[in-house]
């Protein structure tokens, strides 16, 4: 910057100046136009797979599903490019389209960070069946095991959700409503059960109604190409 | 309220920006030899943070719906000429703030700490509150270790250490014990 | 800078940014978002490959384009295209390796405020040819990816005992968790400066000693 080049032209007007930027700008938009365009499918698709996966996880036995809002009153369907917000949620139905249960994502503070999770819910019986970690900064080695700790996450797979989920230390588990905290990670295995038991408050009375049939499915899951 | 609390805490000891997130390294690195300096960067850069956070927002809002692509460079375009003008503005207005604050502005404009508060809000979806208390907390974090760590430099000033570790290698270092410290902190929301 | 006596030749530009004048551990430049990447060999790599791409990018375009840029409007035209690669890059990245892109997520747009990108525009590819621009581009590039790279196999070896995802030791290694944590980005990048500054001591020392024999032998 102190470099100082000998004046070898005039001191180019404002005009030069706004016209070089203004082409700049131009071009440059152009360029990502052009790239935006060129990636937008093949991301929709790896975004799209990546909430199908997780919600096929967290609700076994289901191969389509299609995303739904709370409207007040009921539960409507919506396209699967509509915008999420605090309410809505999916639906998930098997291969003949019979209703198997909800898939609701909830986020709350964790240990280190925000931590996201969906739980696949069953208001016939009023149980989780399963959840999964969407996104979650928790310590490595500890904190983490709330989605790398198999026997953690199975905790999950058959739990009455009320009056409360209570994370309980390990080997303790008595009730059905309870879990096993995983030991060296107790604020963590608290925050996930507090998270869930925030949107089960929100959700819980909302689904007790009947189940919404299947309409816009969002895409028939491809059993050869499941992750993991 | 809860939520706004909890973003305010965690980027302000948690997820520090400077040691947490290595953001706004580089006048952490340069500036904070003297802690008065370090002080006033802080405040200018806490004051350009919610700028960035109340642009970041208009531009979330109102313009990047249409065209997601063009986020980075319109956060770029738009937060360093708004602080321009806001120094050209204080310039006129207020000459001994300019001097105490409005020098650094510039400076400011191209910490990454900027650029990375208007990511991060976006990527979290953060609305116009929560955006300006992320930046407020932000800002108080980056000044807390800034004075943290001048207070440290200045200290070490007159103890022994040997010539070839002086410099970046120690500070870093000093940045590093800092940053766990701070790891203390994890927890502070959860543990009721 | 240069301490050639006579024009340094494009290989030089290429070599000097490996060692001589490294961007990480002599310049220690351009390590604000980037420290927060390097707690695996894999994110570093892709980091270091990401910076690559826009680096060289931006330096073939800048210094083909160096008559046309009117010096008082430079910078901004500099920021538009490393923009512009940033955001080429990010896209690409999100549709070729979604995985990655989620574990380096915000850090990849804050390339743009890598001082060492915008810093080689403004002080060679604006006052060199396209031949010497490229060559300084990609020695600096590969010297920061090396570094990048450096910080990353160290810390994930350390922290998880394991390199590219590969166990190194057996079960008896207990990982150094906080290496992969925050105060260990800081902890290794201050010890490998430590280590490169030690390097460089020693050479020039014994580079010292070696002049005085000669001076002595004559």
């Amino acid at each position: 910057m102190s470099t100082q080049l000998p004046m070898m032209e005039k001191e180019p007007g404002s005009a030069t100046l706004v016209a070089t930027l203004s082409i700049a700008g131009f071009i440059s938009g152009l360029i990502l136009i052009t790239i935006y365009l060129a990636t937008f499918d093949t991301i929709a698709a790896n975004k799209a797979r990546e909430l199908r996966e997780a919600v096929f996880r967290v609700l076994p036995g289901v191969t389509q599903m299609q995303k739904l809002r709370f409207d007040g009153k009921t539960l409507v369907v919506l396209p699967a490019d509509a915008r999420d917000d605090e309410n809505t949620l999916y639906g998930g139905y098997d291969a003949e389209g019979r209703f198997i249960g909800y898939a609701i994502a909830n986020a709350g503070p964790g240990f280190q960070d925000t931590i996201s999770v969906l739980y696949g819910y069953d208001p016939a019986a009023r149980k989780m069946v399963g959840m999964w970690i969407l996104d979650s900064r928790e310590t490595p080695g500890l904190g983490d095991k709330i989605y790398k700790d198999a026997a953690f996450v199975a905790n999950f797979d058959d739990l009455v959700m009320e009056p409360q989920i209570i994370a309980v230390k390990r080997g303790t588990k008595a009730r059905e409503n309870e879990i096993d905290a995983i030991t060296g990670a107790t604020i963590s295995s608290k925050a996930v059960v507090r998270i869930m038991n925030e949107a089960h408050a929100f959700w819980g009375e909302k689904l007790s109604g009947t189940p919404p049939a299947l309409e816009k499915q969002i895409e028939r899951v491809n059993h050869g190409n499941t992750l993991k | 309220m809860d939520n706004l609390l909890w973003i305010f805490i965690s980027t302000l000891l948690v997820n520090n920006f400077v040691l947490a997130y290595f953001l706004g390294l580089c006048p952490f690195l340069g500036v904070s030899g003297r802690l008065e300096t370090s002080f006033r960067l802080g405040l200018a850069t806490t004051f350009v943070l919610v700028i960035t956070a109340l642009c970041a927002w208009v531009l979330n809002t109102y313009v990047l719906t249409h065209a997601p692509y063009l986020r980075l460079i319109s956060f770029i375009v738009v937060i360093a000429s708004t602080v321009q003008f806001i120094e050209m503005a204080i310039k006129k207005l207020s000459p001994s703030l300019f001097q105490s604050l409005g020098i650094f502005l510039p400076l400011i404009t191209t910490n990454c700490a900027i650029l990375g508060l208007a990511i991060f809000a976006t990527n979290r979806g953060y609305g116009l509150l929560e955006g300006l208390t992320f930046a407020l907390g932000a800002g108080a974090g980056f000044t807390l270790a800034m004075v943290l760590m001048a207070g440290i430099r200045e200290e070490t000033e007159i103890g022994e250490v040997p010539a070839l570790v002086r410099g970046t290698a120690f500070n870093l270092i000093i940045a590093g014990i800092l940053s766990m410290a701070f790891m203390g902190f994890a927890g502070l929301f959860s543990s009721t | 800078m240069a301490t050639h006596s006579n024009k340094p030749t494009a290989y030089d530009e290429l070599l000097k940014g490996l060692w001589r004048d490294n961007p990480v551990f002599v310049q220690v430049l351009g390590m604000c978002p980037m420290l927060a990447v390097t707690n695996s060999a894999f994110n570093a790599v892709v980091m270091g490959l990401a910076t690559f791409f826009v680096l060289v990018g931006s330096s073939l375009l800048v210094s083909a384009l160096r008559q046309w840029i009117p010096r008082p409007v430079r910078i901004s035209v500099y920021v538009i295209i490393i923009a512009t690669f940033v955001t080429v890059a990010d896209y690409t990245l999100l549709a070729l390796l979604p995985a990655a892109h989620k574990e380096l997520g915000a850090f990849l747009p804050l390339i743009v405020a890598n001082c060492m990108i915008l810093g080689r525009q403004e002080a060679f590819a604006s006052k060199h040819t396209v031949k010497f621009a490229l060559m300084d581009a990609i020695g600096m590039a590969s010297g920061f990816m090396l570094a990048l790279f450096a910080l990353g196999s160290v810390r994930e070896i350390l922290g998880e005992g394991k390199l590219f995802g590969l166990a190194l030791f057996g079960d008896h290694f207990e990982p150094w968790v906080i290496m992969i944590l925050p105060p260990g980005g800081f902890l290794t990048l201050g010890l490998l400066l430590l280590i490169f500054n030690w390097v460089t001591e020693r050479k020039r020392e014994f580079l010292a000693q070696v002049a005085e024999q000669q001076a002595g032998n004559r």
